[in-house]
């Protein structure tokens, strides 16, 4: 227990630190910029609410010697996932993110059983990726003889045309592509989050998954730039197109699930597909980017609120399974009701945080349209559908929960809470869902945009 | 161009009201005292601001400009706003009235639920007639998608489900074309506000772009059921009565219906209207559209002389109907628009009539096809009566207010065989399709009356008592069909009361929608 309070301490010192100042002074390698605080409070943000969330979820689906290691693993991992989204410094960047897998590996297996396969499964794939991105690195550090991503940007440009320079581009995109799970270098995530603890789904498809993403971001635009994707003719459109099957498939094959935790891990792949097309279209428009970079917080909102809800079935009722959600909505209502609102907001209902989202990303596709041609119509079609898709399976969750009548089994089932501990993070998310997605059409959020959108190099958009 | 507060506060009561409704489930007078409350508050506070569009003020308010420059997230109140606002908060108290007596005689479940998504569903359309740009409008728009699916549901039943997953299936994909078509115009013109004639840089595009761009906006408006997509409308009709006559007939469909007016006249502009081809020189974008309404029209006569029961029949006039309103607009002269938005709380008040004696049958005998209603004209004479002056109004025949719609649009469709330009048998197509649809609305609603009246009931041979619905139903459609004769009596007799300032609003709505270009 000393250990959850000392992390809420923590949490909320640290909130307070990035209040003070945009830069502090965090030695030589740390540096905070818009971007970075942004994602710093989003992270530490989640991190707080999944560990109020994980205390019962933990106590009931972990043996109870393992809880002291939960937590000290948890507590590395939000250290290692701060320490990527703060380092300015690219092999620093590697060991960070080392820290940060290799404790989601060790919190993914602490559940047992299949989730130890998933684990092992995901340790690979990690090993794999990040070995690429180790790979990137000392590719450039061999051609440019520095680490310091402030340094590299400005080192770079005179060495676009090199192959070195290229091979370590893609080698980097692919690393932390299998580290973000971008499609179709997700195969490790639908297990992983499938079978590890309730808790540590949560954590993991919010903080962890955003951190390796912005990593990809910030490799991509602090230290490559725009410049390079322009010169390096056809790879914005690339992204672009593989984003745009991710979104699909990963729709589709959620439509085929009936496990609800492994409906929402696919649904993810897709999700993470829509980030991903925002910044291939980001290139040519300043609003791909705002999109990504929405979506980021965004996603994280609501998967954070699905998965923790999904957790709460399970804890409750253990219902894996959608087809024995029937009633659910009479049984815990306030429960069904988060899960509800944050589905609503992935099908991108307005005035959601899903809403927002698609509505930068379509404009930025159409912006494309002057350089893509008609490709760029196909995406606007894509993000479309996907929305309709997500309907698809969601729909399909919360007509059981409200809709279906049940026969009655063993009548009489009483209405039945989720306790309160669990209770209030998800309803923080689901309201979160409506009142951010309001934030995101205001100018409110204005300054912190632009100040983002600056440092990667992209002209301020509105 | 005045700045007031009104336009949102007339949203807030809704807005209000809901979750209020369902703090005090377990005491329903009080729920359903918040309902009612609401709906005069926000009646009396739309009413408000008829004085200043009569001076010809718009009334703007902006709640908060967007990250898209030039988009504003606001509302503003234009006559033609009004006349929908006006129609659907005044209904609004009467359907409340008149749900109280339908779940409670009936004992309906999950009441809460139904009066809370009434509330939000109200305040997606109201939010719909008020709201100043595209982009709004599609907000409100989808809020009212979602809000009325559990009311269509709200049987549980397998064919209410059904029937609820048909309805998203047409909607919500019709949604998603509407987004891309605003965000499509956003991109074009760098604005999504209703201009008065039009917003002029859409003239510019391409010619190709701007037929997908109306036809994906017509997609967006699946909402007013013009064939081939209507099918959700007649399934939609197993929702309980009261959800048919507001939302169904009223609300929801006329928001369909509104926006196809509004991007006729408020986007494309009469003008661009006429002049963009979809085939070379043959078809223009509003004979395109006039065509597909005209089609709507006459089959959808077709189909209801077909159905037997009640709702289902009502529910294909209503397809039928609104497609009225669209040729109207489609005709692009000052009378067919004239019509189109007289039409808009015209049938409005005649439809809910007929739905609301529907639901008073079905509460009293337990009927819900035409074919057993023999003698109930006997056992409801009121009810049946005011039936009468809908189906009346319905098919354009005097006392019921039908009529003079009706005429404008018949005068629109002879002007508009007066421009020269055109082919010869167009002059007069559209009047013959609206005659000719004037007549099957006749062959199917005489039946009804003639069922009801005059056929004796099979095996009753002694004198039946009169059995009236109960006074909670009784009233709300006696004042409808009290008022759609009014809005007549008040036309030809120049009696100039409260009705009056409807006429007055359709003609300043149709001074705005018809003026020139102002560059």
């Amino acid at each position: 227990m000393s250990i959850f309070i000392l992390h809420h301490v923590l949490t909320v010192g640290t909130i307070h630190y990035w209040l003070g100042g945009w830069r502090p002074p965090w030695g030589i390698e740390y540096v905070v910029d818009g971007l970075n605080a942004y994602v710093l409070v989003l992270i530490l943000f989640l991190s707080f609410v999944a560990v109020l969330y994980s205390k019962r979820s933990v106590e009931h689906e972990v043996e109870e010697r393992k809880h002291v290691a939960f937590y000290t693993v948890f507590q590395l991992l939000v250290a290692g996932c701060c320490g990527v989204v703060l380092t300015g410094d690219a092999f620093n960047m590697y060991v960070l993110s080392e820290i940060a897998s290799l404790t989601a590996y060790a919190l993914i297996a602490i559940a047992g059983g299949r989730a130890l396969r998933a684990s092992y499964n995901y340790l690979v794939m990690g090993s794999i990726g990040i070995c690429f991105y180790l790979l990137g690195i000392g590719f450039l550090y061999s051609v440019t003889g520095s680490l310091n991503m402030g340094d590299l940007r400005i080192l770079l440009p005179p060495l676009y045309g090199n192959k070195m320079v290229q091979t370590a581009f893609i080698f980097v995109l692919i690393g932390l592509g299998i580290k973000s799970a971008f499609f179709p270098l997700h195969i490790w995530q639908p297990n992983s989050y499938t079978y590890a603890p309730s808790a540590v789904s949560v954590i993991i498809s919010t903080v962890a998954a955003k951190t390796f993403i912005y990593a990809l971001i910030r490799i991509i635009f602090s230290v490559f730039t725009l410049d390079f994707i322009r010169s390096y003719v056809g790879v914005d459109i690339a992204i672009c197109w593989i984003a745009a099957i991710g979104i699909i498939v990963g729709s589709v094959l959620a439509i085929v699930q009936h496990n609800l935790k492994r409906m929402l891990a696919y649904s993810s792949v897709s999700q993470i597909g829509y980030i991903a097309l925002g910044i291939g279209l980001s290139p040519t428009s300043g609003w791909g980017l705002l999109g990504a970079l929405a979506h980021l917080a965004n996603h994280a909102i609501m998967k954070g609120c699905l998965f923790s809800a999904a957790g709460a079935f399970i804890y409750k009722y253990n219902l894996w399974d959608i087809r024995d959600f029937e009633g659910l909505g009479k049984k815990m209502p306030y429960v069904s009701a988060a899960f509800t609102l944050a589905a609503l907001s992935m099908i991108g209902v307005p005035p959601s945080t899903g809403f927002a989202t698609k509505l930068f990303l379509i404009y930025a596709a159409l912006q494309a349209t002057e350089i893509f041609s008609s490709a760029a119509y196909l995406f606007v079609g894509v993000l479309l559908l996907s929305s309709l898709l997500n309907l698809v399976y969601f729909w399909r969750v919360i007509e059981r929960m409200y809709f279906v009548k049940r026969e009655e089994r063993n009548g009489g089932e009483r209405e039945s809470e989720a306790p309160l501990s669990m209770l209030l993070p998800m309803l923080l998310l689901a309201s979160l869902c409506v009142v951010v997605g309001i934030l995101w059409l205001t100018p409110m959020p204005l300054p912190l945009i632009k100040d983002a959108l600056f440092e990667l190099g992209v002209e301020a958009v509105p | 161009m005045v700045e007031l507060m009104t336009p949102l506060l007339a949203l807030l009561c809704p807005a209000v009201a809901a979750p209020l409704i369902l703090l005090f489930d377990k005491k329903p007078n009080i729920r359903e005292g918040w309902t009612i409350a609401a709906g005069i508050a926000m009646f009396a506070l739309v009413l408000s601001m008829v004085p200043v569009i009569l001076q010809g003020e718009v009334i703007t308010y902006t709640f908060f400009q967007t990250l898209f420059e030039g988009v504003a997230f606001g509302f503003k109140v234009d006559a033609f706003g009004l006349i929908f606002a006006l129609t659907s908060s005044s209904l609004w108290i009467l359907v409340s009235f008149y749900s109280v007596g339908y779940m409670r005689s009936l004992e309906e479940h999950a009441q809460t639920r139904y009066f809370f998504s009434f509330a939000v569903a109200i305040f997606g359309a109201i939010g719909i007639a008020l709201s100043a740009n595209l982009l709004t409008m599609f907000v409100f728009y989808e809020i009212l998608t979602v809000s009325t699916y559990p009311l269509v549901i709200h049987d549980q039943s397998r064919e209410a489900l059904s029937a609820g997953r048909k309805y998203f299936a047409y909607l919500l994909p019709s949604g998603v074309f509407f987004l891309f078509a605003v965000m499509m115009t956003y991109y074009l013109t760098g604005t999504t506000d209703f201009t008065n004639g039009g917003i002029p840089a859409l003239g510019s595009a391409p010619q190709l772009t701007l037929v997908v761009l109306f036809f994906c906006f017509l997609m967006g408006f699946l909402k007013a059921a013009w064939m081939p997509f209507h099918s959700w409308l007649p399934t939609a009709m197993v929702a309980p009565t009261p959800v048919s006559a507001l939302l169904h007939a009223v609300a929801v469909v006329k928001a369909g219906v509104f926006g196809i007016v509004r991007i006729v006249c408020y986007i494309y502009g009469v003008e661009l209207m006429s002049k963009v081809d979809v085939i070379n020189g043959y078809l223009t974008l509003g004979l395109a559209l006039a065509c597909i309404a005209g089609f709507t029209m006459i089959v959808a006569n077709l189909f209801a002389i077909a159905q037997d029961n009640l709702k289902r029949r009502l529910a294909y006039s209503t397809i039928s109907q609104l497609s009225y309103i669209i040729l109207g607009a489609a005709l692009l002269v000052p009378d067919g628009i004239r019509g189109a938005m007289m039409h808009i709380p015209f049938h409005g008040f005649m439809k809910i009539t007929l739905f609301l004696c529907a639901g008073a049958i079905t509460v009293v005998t337990g009927k819900k096809n035409i074919s057993e209603m023999a003698g109930v004209g006997k056992t409801m004479p009121r009810t049946m009566l005011a039936f009468t002056i809908g189906a009346f109004g319905m098919s354009g025949i005097p006392p019921a207010v039908g009529l003079i719609s009706k005429w404008f649009l018949c005068q629109g469709a002879l002007k508009m065989g007066e421009i020269p330009e055109l082919l010869e048998a167009r002059e007069i197509l559209f009047l013959f399709i609206i005659l000719a649809a004037s007549l099957l609305d006749v062959v199917y609603f005489f039946p009804i009356i003639h069922t009801a009246f005059f056929k004796e009931p099979e095996g009753a041979e002694q004198e039946v008592e009169v059995q009236e619905a109960p006074l909670f139903m009784l009233i709300p459609l006696t004042i409808t069909a009290v008022f759609s004769i009014i809005f007549l009596l008040d036309f030809i007799l120049r009696l100039n009361i409260l009705s009056m300032y409807i006429y007055k609003l359709v003609e300043i709505a149709v001074e705005n929608a018809t003026q020139p270009l102002v560059i």
